[in-house]
Protein backbone atom coordinates (compact mmCIF):
# COMPACT_ATOMS: atom_id res chain seq x y z
CA UNK A 1 0.00 0.00 0.00
CA UNK A 2 2.74 2.27 0.76
CA UNK A 3 4.83 1.94 -2.72
CA UNK A 4 5.74 4.54 -5.36
CA UNK A 5 3.08 6.04 -7.53
CA UNK A 6 3.93 4.10 -10.82
CA UNK A 7 1.85 3.04 -14.09
CA UNK A 8 -1.72 3.76 -13.55
CA UNK A 9 -1.64 3.76 -9.93
CA UNK A 10 -2.18 7.46 -9.23
CA UNK A 11 -2.08 9.10 -5.23
CA UNK A 12 -2.07 12.68 -4.38
CA UNK A 13 -2.82 14.48 -1.58
CA UNK A 14 -6.11 16.71 -0.90
CA UNK A 15 -5.24 20.26 -0.48
CA UNK A 16 -5.81 21.57 3.43
CA UNK A 17 -8.67 23.91 3.34
CA UNK A 18 -7.61 26.17 5.68
CA UNK A 19 -4.13 28.11 5.49
CA UNK A 20 -4.09 26.74 9.28
CA UNK A 21 -4.61 23.23 8.34
CA UNK A 22 -2.36 23.89 5.18
CA UNK A 23 0.48 25.03 7.42
CA UNK A 24 0.19 21.43 9.59
CA UNK A 25 0.11 19.67 6.71
CA UNK A 26 2.95 18.88 4.87
CA UNK A 27 2.57 16.37 1.86
CA UNK A 28 4.23 13.15 2.64
CA UNK A 29 6.56 11.82 0.23
CA UNK A 30 5.96 8.12 -1.32
CA UNK A 31 2.74 8.19 0.09
CA UNK A 32 3.32 7.56 3.61
CA UNK A 33 0.49 8.22 6.37
CA UNK A 34 -0.07 12.11 7.55
CA UNK A 35 0.84 11.42 11.08
CA UNK A 36 -0.33 15.26 12.18
CA UNK A 37 -3.84 15.26 13.50
CA UNK A 38 -6.07 17.29 10.66
CA UNK A 39 -3.86 15.95 8.04
CA UNK A 40 -5.28 15.17 4.61
CA UNK A 41 -6.53 11.64 4.12
CA UNK A 42 -4.67 9.57 1.08
CA UNK A 43 -6.59 9.56 -2.05
CA UNK A 44 -7.06 6.81 -4.96
CA UNK A 45 -8.29 6.60 -8.23
CA UNK A 46 -9.61 7.24 -10.39
CA UNK A 47 -7.67 4.66 -12.61
CA UNK A 48 -6.73 1.18 -11.05
CA UNK A 49 -5.44 1.06 -8.15
CA UNK A 50 -3.17 -1.96 -6.85
CA UNK A 51 -4.86 -3.78 -4.43
CA UNK A 52 -3.32 -6.53 -2.03
CA UNK A 53 -6.05 -9.08 -1.18
CA UNK A 54 -5.55 -12.10 1.12
CA UNK A 55 -8.01 -14.90 0.08
CA UNK A 56 -8.06 -18.12 1.63
CA UNK A 57 -4.49 -17.48 3.17
CA UNK A 58 -2.53 -16.37 0.16
CA UNK A 59 -1.85 -12.44 -0.69
CA UNK A 60 -3.14 -11.62 -4.30
CA UNK A 61 -2.46 -8.41 -5.93
CA UNK A 62 -4.53 -7.22 -8.37
CA UNK A 63 -5.32 -3.75 -10.42
CA UNK A 64 -8.93 -2.48 -9.96
CA UNK A 65 -11.20 0.37 -10.28
CA UNK A 66 -11.91 1.93 -6.65
CA UNK A 67 -15.45 1.09 -7.47
CA UNK A 68 -14.69 -2.17 -8.28
CA UNK A 69 -16.87 -4.38 -5.67
CA UNK A 70 -15.11 -7.24 -3.72
CA UNK A 71 -17.77 -9.84 -5.31
CA UNK A 72 -16.44 -8.29 -9.14
CA UNK A 73 -12.82 -8.53 -7.86
CA UNK A 74 -12.75 -12.00 -7.15
CA UNK A 75 -14.67 -13.76 -10.22
CA UNK A 76 -12.89 -11.30 -13.09
CA UNK A 77 -9.59 -10.70 -11.58
CA UNK A 78 -8.75 -13.24 -9.28
CA UNK A 79 -10.26 -15.94 -11.07
CA UNK A 80 -12.26 -17.25 -7.96
CA UNK A 81 -15.63 -17.90 -9.86
CA UNK A 82 -17.01 -19.75 -6.61
CA UNK A 83 -18.75 -17.29 -5.39
CA UNK A 84 -21.89 -16.03 -7.64
CA UNK A 85 -23.36 -12.93 -8.49
CA UNK A 86 -27.06 -12.58 -8.45
CA UNK A 87 -28.78 -9.70 -7.72
CA UNK A 88 -25.68 -7.21 -7.05
CA UNK A 89 -27.71 -5.23 -4.62
CA UNK A 90 -27.53 -7.31 -1.33
CA UNK A 91 -30.78 -9.34 -1.63
CA UNK A 92 -30.23 -12.49 -2.69
CA UNK A 93 -27.01 -13.87 -0.54
CA UNK A 94 -25.22 -15.55 -3.33
CA UNK A 95 -21.94 -13.28 -3.12
CA UNK A 96 -21.53 -14.27 0.79
CA UNK A 97 -17.87 -14.90 1.92
CA UNK A 98 -16.14 -14.04 5.34
CA UNK A 99 -14.65 -11.24 6.12
CA UNK A 100 -12.39 -11.67 8.83
CA UNK A 101 -14.74 -14.34 9.60
CA UNK A 102 -17.76 -12.90 9.63
CA UNK A 103 -20.27 -13.28 6.43
CA UNK A 104 -21.18 -10.60 4.55
CA UNK A 105 -22.62 -9.84 0.95
CA UNK A 106 -19.27 -9.36 -1.32
CA UNK A 107 -21.52 -7.26 -3.78
CA UNK A 108 -21.98 -4.56 -1.28
CA UNK A 109 -18.24 -4.01 -0.58
CA UNK A 110 -15.68 -2.36 -2.70
CA UNK A 111 -12.42 -4.76 -3.39
CA UNK A 112 -9.90 -1.34 -2.38
CA UNK A 113 -12.10 -1.00 1.02
CA UNK A 114 -11.11 -4.77 2.36
CA UNK A 115 -7.66 -4.88 1.80
CA UNK A 116 -5.88 -6.11 5.17
CA UNK A 117 -8.52 -8.09 5.61
CA UNK A 118 -8.93 -12.07 5.70
CA UNK A 119 -10.76 -13.56 3.19
CA UNK A 120 -12.64 -16.75 2.93
CA UNK A 121 -14.73 -17.98 -0.46
CA UNK A 122 -16.12 -20.89 -1.19
CA UNK A 123 -12.46 -22.41 -2.65
CA UNK A 124 -10.90 -21.63 0.49
CA UNK A 125 -13.24 -23.73 2.54
CA UNK A 126 -11.99 -27.16 2.36
CA UNK A 127 -8.52 -28.31 3.89
CA UNK A 128 -7.22 -29.96 0.94
CA UNK A 129 -9.39 -32.47 -0.70
CA UNK A 130 -10.97 -32.69 2.65
CA UNK A 131 -13.95 -31.03 2.37
CA UNK A 132 -15.62 -28.75 5.01
CA UNK A 133 -18.11 -30.02 7.27
CA UNK A 134 -20.50 -27.59 6.12
CA UNK A 135 -19.84 -28.92 2.60
CA UNK A 136 -20.47 -32.39 3.18
CA UNK A 137 -23.45 -31.71 4.95
CA UNK A 138 -24.80 -30.18 2.19
CA UNK A 139 -23.82 -33.37 -0.30
CA UNK A 140 -25.54 -35.73 2.32
CA UNK A 141 -28.89 -33.86 3.04
CA UNK A 142 -28.83 -32.76 -1.11
CA UNK A 143 -29.48 -29.19 -0.40
CA UNK A 144 -29.15 -27.48 -3.08
CA UNK A 145 -31.49 -28.57 -7.01
CA UNK A 146 -29.26 -26.23 -9.20
CA UNK A 147 -26.64 -25.25 -7.15
CA UNK A 148 -25.69 -21.24 -7.88
CA UNK A 149 -26.89 -20.46 -4.30
CA UNK A 150 -25.00 -22.59 -2.59
CA UNK A 151 -21.43 -21.41 -2.24
CA UNK A 152 -23.36 -18.64 -0.89
CA UNK A 153 -25.61 -20.99 1.29
CA UNK A 154 -22.54 -22.84 2.90
CA UNK A 155 -20.17 -19.46 3.68
CA UNK A 156 -23.17 -18.05 5.05
CA UNK A 157 -24.29 -21.41 7.07
CA UNK A 158 -20.74 -21.18 8.20
CA UNK A 159 -20.47 -17.72 9.10
CA UNK A 160 -24.03 -18.16 11.29
CA UNK A 161 -22.40 -20.48 13.24
CA UNK A 162 -19.74 -18.57 14.31
CA UNK A 163 -21.95 -16.27 15.57
CA UNK A 164 -23.12 -18.68 17.75
CA UNK A 165 -25.13 -22.32 17.58
CA UNK A 166 -28.66 -21.94 16.49
CA UNK A 167 -30.93 -23.71 19.14
CA UNK A 168 -33.51 -24.37 16.33
CA UNK A 169 -34.56 -24.99 13.51
CA UNK A 170 -36.48 -21.30 13.71
CA UNK A 171 -33.16 -19.90 14.24
CA UNK A 172 -32.02 -21.68 11.37
CA UNK A 173 -34.52 -20.26 9.41
CA UNK A 174 -33.61 -17.12 10.71
CA UNK A 175 -30.07 -16.91 10.64
CA UNK A 176 -30.12 -18.20 6.69
CA UNK A 177 -32.76 -15.62 5.55
CA UNK A 178 -30.49 -13.19 4.12
CA UNK A 179 -29.66 -16.43 0.82
CA UNK A 180 -32.51 -17.05 -1.34
CA UNK A 181 -32.77 -20.22 -3.05
CA UNK A 182 -35.12 -20.26 -6.46
CA UNK A 183 -35.12 -23.75 -6.67
CA UNK A 184 -36.44 -23.87 -2.92
CA UNK A 185 -34.17 -26.81 -1.45
CA UNK A 186 -34.98 -24.95 2.06
CA UNK A 187 -35.69 -27.65 3.96
CA UNK A 188 -32.74 -29.44 2.69
CA UNK A 189 -30.35 -26.60 2.94
CA UNK A 190 -31.80 -26.41 6.93
CA UNK A 191 -31.66 -29.97 7.54
CA UNK A 192 -27.91 -29.58 6.33
CA UNK A 193 -27.26 -26.43 8.77
CA UNK A 194 -28.95 -28.24 12.01
CA UNK A 195 -26.59 -31.71 11.19
CA UNK A 196 -23.47 -29.63 11.87
CA UNK A 197 -24.84 -27.64 14.42
CA UNK A 198 -26.19 -30.54 15.95
CA UNK A 199 -29.82 -29.15 16.07
CA UNK A 200 -32.31 -31.87 16.71
CA UNK A 201 -35.47 -32.80 13.79
CA UNK B 1 -14.71 7.89 -9.14
CA UNK B 2 -11.86 9.13 -6.75
CA UNK B 3 -11.49 6.94 -3.33
CA UNK B 4 -10.31 8.79 0.05
CA UNK B 5 -9.09 6.42 2.94
CA UNK B 6 -8.69 8.51 5.73
CA UNK B 7 -7.03 7.03 8.95
CA UNK B 8 -8.07 9.48 11.44
CA UNK B 9 -11.96 11.22 12.28
CA UNK B 10 -9.70 14.83 11.77
CA UNK B 11 -8.45 13.46 7.99
CA UNK B 12 -11.92 12.21 6.97
CA UNK B 13 -13.56 16.16 8.37
CA UNK B 14 -10.36 17.54 6.60
CA UNK B 15 -11.35 15.54 3.52
CA UNK B 16 -14.95 16.26 3.46
CA UNK B 17 -14.40 19.74 3.42
CA UNK B 18 -12.13 19.52 0.57
CA UNK B 19 -14.68 17.35 -1.43
CA UNK B 20 -18.35 17.91 -0.25
CA UNK B 21 -19.35 15.74 -3.19
CA UNK B 22 -17.39 12.98 -1.70
CA UNK B 23 -20.09 10.35 -0.23
CA UNK B 24 -18.92 8.88 3.06
CA UNK B 25 -19.31 4.78 2.32
CA UNK B 26 -19.15 2.50 5.77
CA UNK B 27 -20.97 -0.19 5.90
CA UNK B 28 -21.72 -0.13 2.66
CA UNK B 29 -25.41 -1.66 2.03
CA UNK B 30 -27.08 1.43 1.20
CA UNK B 31 -24.33 3.01 -0.78
CA UNK B 32 -23.54 0.02 -2.99
CA UNK B 33 -26.38 -0.91 -4.08
CA UNK B 34 -26.64 2.93 -5.55
CA UNK B 35 -23.38 2.81 -7.61
CA UNK B 36 -23.81 -1.11 -8.50
CA UNK B 37 -27.03 0.20 -10.44
CA UNK B 38 -25.08 3.15 -11.68
CA UNK B 39 -27.81 5.16 -9.88
CA UNK B 40 -25.32 7.84 -8.80
CA UNK B 41 -21.58 8.23 -9.62
CA UNK B 42 -20.02 10.63 -7.01
CA UNK B 43 -16.91 12.52 -7.86
CA UNK B 44 -15.10 10.40 -5.20
CA UNK B 45 -16.22 7.92 -2.21
CA UNK B 46 -14.88 8.76 1.42
CA UNK B 47 -13.88 5.49 3.26
CA UNK B 48 -14.72 5.70 7.17
CA UNK B 49 -13.82 2.26 8.16
CA UNK B 50 -10.16 3.08 8.91
CA UNK B 51 -11.52 5.30 11.24
CA UNK B 52 -11.42 3.50 15.00
CA UNK B 53 -13.26 5.76 17.16
CA UNK B 54 -16.35 5.53 15.03
CA UNK B 55 -16.88 1.85 15.49
CA UNK B 56 -16.72 2.37 19.61
CA UNK B 57 -19.81 2.71 22.12
CA UNK B 58 -19.76 4.26 25.79
CA UNK B 59 -21.35 6.28 28.42
CA UNK B 60 -21.60 10.10 28.85
CA UNK B 61 -21.12 11.39 32.34
CA UNK B 62 -24.21 12.30 32.40
CA UNK B 63 -25.48 8.38 31.99
CA UNK B 64 -26.87 8.79 28.53
CA UNK B 65 -24.67 6.39 25.38
CA UNK B 66 -22.96 7.67 22.80
CA UNK B 67 -22.62 5.36 19.75
CA UNK B 68 -20.37 5.62 16.90
CA UNK B 69 -21.71 6.10 13.69
CA UNK B 70 -19.99 3.05 12.62
CA UNK B 71 -20.91 0.37 14.60
CA UNK B 72 -22.99 -1.86 12.91
CA UNK B 73 -26.66 -3.30 13.89
CA UNK B 74 -25.05 -7.07 14.86
CA UNK B 75 -23.54 -5.02 17.99
CA UNK B 76 -26.27 -2.99 18.65
CA UNK B 77 -28.08 -6.28 18.89
CA UNK B 78 -25.84 -8.32 21.58
CA UNK B 79 -23.80 -5.40 23.16
CA UNK B 80 -26.87 -3.11 23.70
CA UNK B 81 -29.96 -4.67 23.60
CA UNK B 82 -30.59 -4.11 27.80
CA UNK B 83 -30.11 -0.43 27.07
CA UNK B 84 -31.91 0.33 23.72
CA UNK B 85 -34.41 -2.27 23.63
CA UNK B 86 -36.00 -0.57 21.35
CA UNK B 87 -33.48 0.19 18.75
CA UNK B 88 -32.07 -3.10 18.81
CA UNK B 89 -35.27 -4.39 18.12
CA UNK B 90 -35.58 -2.38 14.67
CA UNK B 91 -31.91 -3.33 14.17
CA UNK B 92 -33.14 -6.91 14.41
CA UNK B 93 -35.16 -6.10 11.88
CA UNK B 94 -32.54 -4.49 9.52
CA UNK B 95 -31.91 -6.94 5.89
CA UNK B 96 -30.21 -9.92 6.72
CA UNK B 97 -27.60 -11.33 9.12
CA UNK B 98 -24.88 -10.07 5.90
CA UNK B 99 -26.41 -7.01 6.39
CA UNK B 100 -26.50 -6.65 9.96
CA UNK B 101 -23.13 -7.34 10.26
CA UNK B 102 -21.62 -4.19 8.06
CA UNK B 103 -24.57 -2.01 8.21
CA UNK B 104 -24.90 0.84 10.76
CA UNK B 105 -27.18 3.32 12.38
CA UNK B 106 -25.05 5.83 11.03
CA UNK B 107 -25.45 4.77 7.50
CA UNK B 108 -29.31 4.68 7.88
CA UNK B 109 -29.07 8.39 9.73
CA UNK B 110 -27.13 9.49 6.01
CA UNK B 111 -29.72 7.90 3.39
CA UNK B 112 -32.60 9.47 5.38
CA UNK B 113 -34.71 7.34 4.00
CA UNK B 114 -37.95 7.37 5.69
CA UNK B 115 -38.24 3.40 5.43
CA UNK B 116 -34.94 3.77 7.59
CA UNK B 117 -35.57 1.20 10.79
CA UNK B 118 -32.96 3.10 13.25
CA UNK B 119 -35.48 6.39 12.72
CA UNK B 120 -38.42 5.54 14.88
CA UNK B 121 -36.65 4.21 17.92
CA UNK B 122 -34.00 7.31 17.88
CA UNK B 123 -36.97 9.58 17.81
CA UNK B 124 -39.19 7.75 20.44
CA UNK B 125 -35.54 7.70 22.50
CA UNK B 126 -35.27 11.65 22.32
CA UNK B 127 -31.40 10.82 20.30
CA UNK B 128 -29.28 13.30 19.54
CA UNK B 129 -27.48 13.14 15.89
CA UNK B 130 -24.07 14.41 16.49
CA UNK B 131 -22.28 15.85 13.25
CA UNK B 132 -19.20 17.35 13.37
CA UNK B 133 -17.03 19.87 10.49
CA UNK B 134 -13.49 20.90 10.14
CA UNK B 135 -14.17 24.10 10.15
CA UNK B 136 -17.37 24.73 12.98
CA UNK B 137 -16.65 21.50 15.06
CA UNK B 138 -19.21 19.59 16.39
CA UNK B 139 -23.07 20.19 16.36
CA UNK B 140 -25.71 18.23 17.85
CA UNK B 141 -29.04 17.92 16.61
CA UNK B 142 -32.33 16.56 17.66
CA UNK B 143 -33.36 13.27 15.99
CA UNK B 144 -36.73 15.10 14.73
CA UNK B 145 -35.08 17.75 13.54
CA UNK B 146 -32.37 16.18 11.57
CA UNK B 147 -34.97 14.49 8.92
CA UNK B 148 -35.81 17.41 6.55
CA UNK B 149 -37.52 15.47 3.42
CA UNK B 150 -37.27 12.14 1.68
CA UNK B 151 -33.31 11.18 1.48
CA UNK B 152 -32.29 14.84 2.63
CA UNK B 153 -30.78 15.24 6.18
CA UNK B 154 -29.76 18.49 8.48
CA UNK B 155 -26.10 17.72 6.71
CA UNK B 156 -24.20 20.49 6.13
CA UNK B 157 -22.09 19.67 3.10
CA UNK B 158 -19.17 19.61 4.85
CA UNK B 159 -20.02 17.73 7.84
CA UNK B 160 -20.08 14.65 8.57
CA UNK B 161 -21.85 12.08 11.06
CA UNK B 162 -19.93 11.28 14.23
CA UNK B 163 -22.17 9.48 16.80
CA UNK B 164 -25.60 9.61 18.35
CA UNK B 165 -26.33 10.29 21.68
CA UNK B 166 -29.38 8.49 23.32
CA UNK B 167 -30.81 8.24 27.41
CA UNK B 168 -30.49 4.71 28.29
CA UNK B 169 -33.74 3.12 28.28
CA UNK B 170 -36.10 4.15 31.73
CA UNK B 171 -38.74 1.89 30.72
CA UNK B 172 -40.05 -0.87 28.18
CA UNK B 173 -39.54 -0.15 24.43
CA UNK B 174 -41.33 -2.00 21.23
CA UNK B 175 -41.21 -1.29 17.97
CA UNK B 176 -42.57 -3.19 14.98
CA UNK B 177 -43.01 -3.10 11.88
CA UNK B 178 -44.89 -4.36 8.59
CA UNK B 179 -43.40 -5.71 5.58
CA UNK B 180 -44.21 -8.65 3.29
CA UNK B 181 -41.61 -11.45 4.70
CA UNK B 182 -39.06 -11.43 7.94
CA UNK B 183 -35.83 -10.43 6.12
CA UNK B 184 -34.92 -8.37 3.35
CA UNK B 185 -38.10 -5.97 3.88
CA UNK B 186 -37.81 -2.04 3.20
CA UNK B 187 -40.88 -1.07 5.87
CA UNK B 188 -44.45 -0.47 4.68
CA UNK B 189 -44.67 1.32 7.64
CA UNK B 190 -43.13 0.83 11.71
CA UNK B 191 -43.63 2.26 14.71
CA UNK B 192 -41.62 2.68 17.88
CA UNK B 193 -42.95 3.86 21.80
CA UNK B 194 -40.64 4.11 24.46
CA UNK B 195 -41.67 4.78 28.04
CA UNK B 196 -39.94 6.94 29.96
CA UNK B 197 -42.04 6.10 33.37
CA UNK B 198 -39.59 9.29 35.30
CA UNK B 199 -40.78 11.99 33.19
CA UNK B 200 -44.63 10.25 33.29
CA UNK B 201 -44.38 10.44 29.59
CA UNK B 202 -44.03 8.07 26.24
CA UNK B 203 -41.93 8.61 23.53
CA UNK B 204 -42.97 7.55 19.57
CA UNK B 205 -41.50 7.07 16.30
CA UNK B 206 -43.60 6.64 12.54
CA UNK B 207 -41.28 5.32 9.85
CA UNK B 208 -41.95 4.83 5.89
CA UNK B 209 -45.74 6.48 6.58
CA UNK B 210 -44.62 10.56 5.74
CA UNK B 211 -41.80 11.97 3.88
CA UNK B 212 -39.38 11.90 6.69
CA UNK B 213 -39.56 10.01 10.18
CA UNK B 214 -41.48 11.54 12.70
CA UNK B 215 -43.30 11.63 16.13
CA UNK B 216 -46.65 11.41 16.63
CA UNK B 217 -46.78 14.33 19.03
CA UNK B 218 -50.60 14.55 19.74
CA UNK B 219 -50.64 11.02 20.79
CA UNK B 220 -47.60 11.61 23.33
CA UNK B 221 -49.27 14.42 24.48
CA UNK B 222 -52.44 12.41 25.03
CA UNK B 223 -50.65 9.49 27.05
CA UNK B 224 -48.95 11.98 29.01
CA UNK B 225 -52.28 13.33 30.33
CA UNK B 226 -54.42 9.60 30.42
CA UNK B 227 -51.73 7.29 31.33
CA UNK B 228 -51.89 6.54 35.05
CA UNK B 229 -48.24 5.63 35.88
CA UNK B 230 -48.91 4.56 39.50
CA UNK B 231 -51.42 2.12 38.46
CA UNK B 232 -51.19 -1.32 37.80
CA UNK B 233 -54.29 -1.76 35.82
CA UNK B 234 -54.12 -3.01 32.09
CA UNK B 235 -54.90 -0.06 29.65
CA UNK B 236 -58.64 0.17 28.91
CA UNK B 237 -59.55 -0.11 25.14
CA UNK B 238 -60.68 3.16 24.66
CA UNK B 239 -57.55 4.37 25.54
CA UNK B 240 -55.99 2.15 23.18
CA UNK B 241 -58.12 3.12 20.23
CA UNK B 242 -57.84 6.90 20.69
CA UNK B 243 -53.79 6.08 21.22
CA UNK B 244 -54.19 4.27 17.34
CA UNK B 245 -56.36 6.87 15.87
CA UNK B 246 -53.99 9.37 16.70
CA UNK B 247 -50.74 7.66 15.78
CA UNK B 248 -53.05 6.99 12.41
CA UNK B 249 -53.62 11.09 12.00
CA UNK B 250 -49.94 11.67 12.85
CA UNK B 251 -48.88 10.17 9.59
CA UNK B 252 -48.70 11.55 6.12
CA UNK B 253 -48.53 8.72 3.79
CA UNK B 254 -48.33 7.97 0.09
CA UNK B 255 -49.33 5.16 -2.26
CA UNK B 256 -46.98 3.33 -3.75
CA UNK B 257 -45.40 -0.30 -4.52
CA UNK B 258 -45.36 -1.47 -0.77
CA UNK B 259 -49.09 -0.37 0.23
CA UNK B 260 -51.73 2.34 -0.24
CA UNK B 261 -51.91 5.45 2.63
CA UNK B 262 -55.22 4.11 4.35
CA UNK B 263 -53.69 0.52 4.80
CA UNK B 264 -50.90 2.58 6.22
CA UNK B 265 -52.40 4.52 8.43
CA UNK B 266 -54.49 1.60 9.24
CA UNK B 267 -51.90 -0.34 10.03
CA UNK B 268 -49.89 2.03 12.17
CA UNK B 269 -52.78 1.97 14.52
CA UNK B 270 -52.58 -1.43 14.85
CA UNK B 271 -48.99 -1.21 15.52
CA UNK B 272 -49.18 1.42 18.25
CA UNK B 273 -51.94 -0.33 19.93
CA UNK B 274 -50.09 -3.32 20.39
CA UNK B 275 -46.26 -2.00 21.08
CA UNK B 276 -48.30 0.31 23.65
CA UNK B 277 -50.35 -3.09 25.06
CA UNK B 278 -47.05 -4.78 24.84
CA UNK B 279 -44.82 -1.59 27.05
CA UNK B 280 -47.12 -1.36 29.70
CA UNK B 281 -47.87 -4.82 30.51
CA UNK B 282 -43.89 -4.89 30.84
CA UNK B 283 -44.35 -1.57 32.90
CA UNK B 284 -47.10 -2.70 35.06
CA UNK B 285 -45.18 -6.01 35.64
CA UNK B 286 -42.22 -3.63 37.28
CA UNK B 287 -44.50 -1.98 39.09
CA UNK B 288 -45.81 -4.83 41.10
CA UNK B 289 -42.08 -6.49 41.10
CA UNK B 290 -41.60 -3.23 43.14
CA UNK B 291 -44.48 -3.16 45.18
Amino acid sequence: MEEDAKGRFSRRQVLAASTALAAATTVAPGGARPAAAGAAPEIVGPGEVRVALRVNGQVRETLVEPRVTLLDALREKLDLTGTKKGCDHGECGACTVLVDGVRVKSCLTLAIMREGAEITTIEGLADGSRLHPMQVAFLERDAFQCGFCTPGQILSAVGLLKEGRPRSRDEIREGMSGNLCRCSAYPNIVDAVADVAEVPR
Amino acid sequence: MEFLRPQTWAEALAAKAELPGAVPIQGGTDVMVEINFDVRRPPALLDLTRVAELARWSAEPDGRLRVGAGVPYARVISELADRLPGLAQAARTVGSPQIRNRGTVGGNLGAASPAGDSHPPLLACGAVIEVESAARGVRAVPAEEFYLGVKRNALEPDELIKAFVTPVAGGPQYFSKVGTRNAMVIAVCSFCVALHPAERRAGTGIGSAAPVPLRALAAEEFLAAELDWAGTAPLAPALLTRFGELVGAAAAPIDDVRGTAAYRRHALSVLARRTLTWAWNDHRKAAERCA
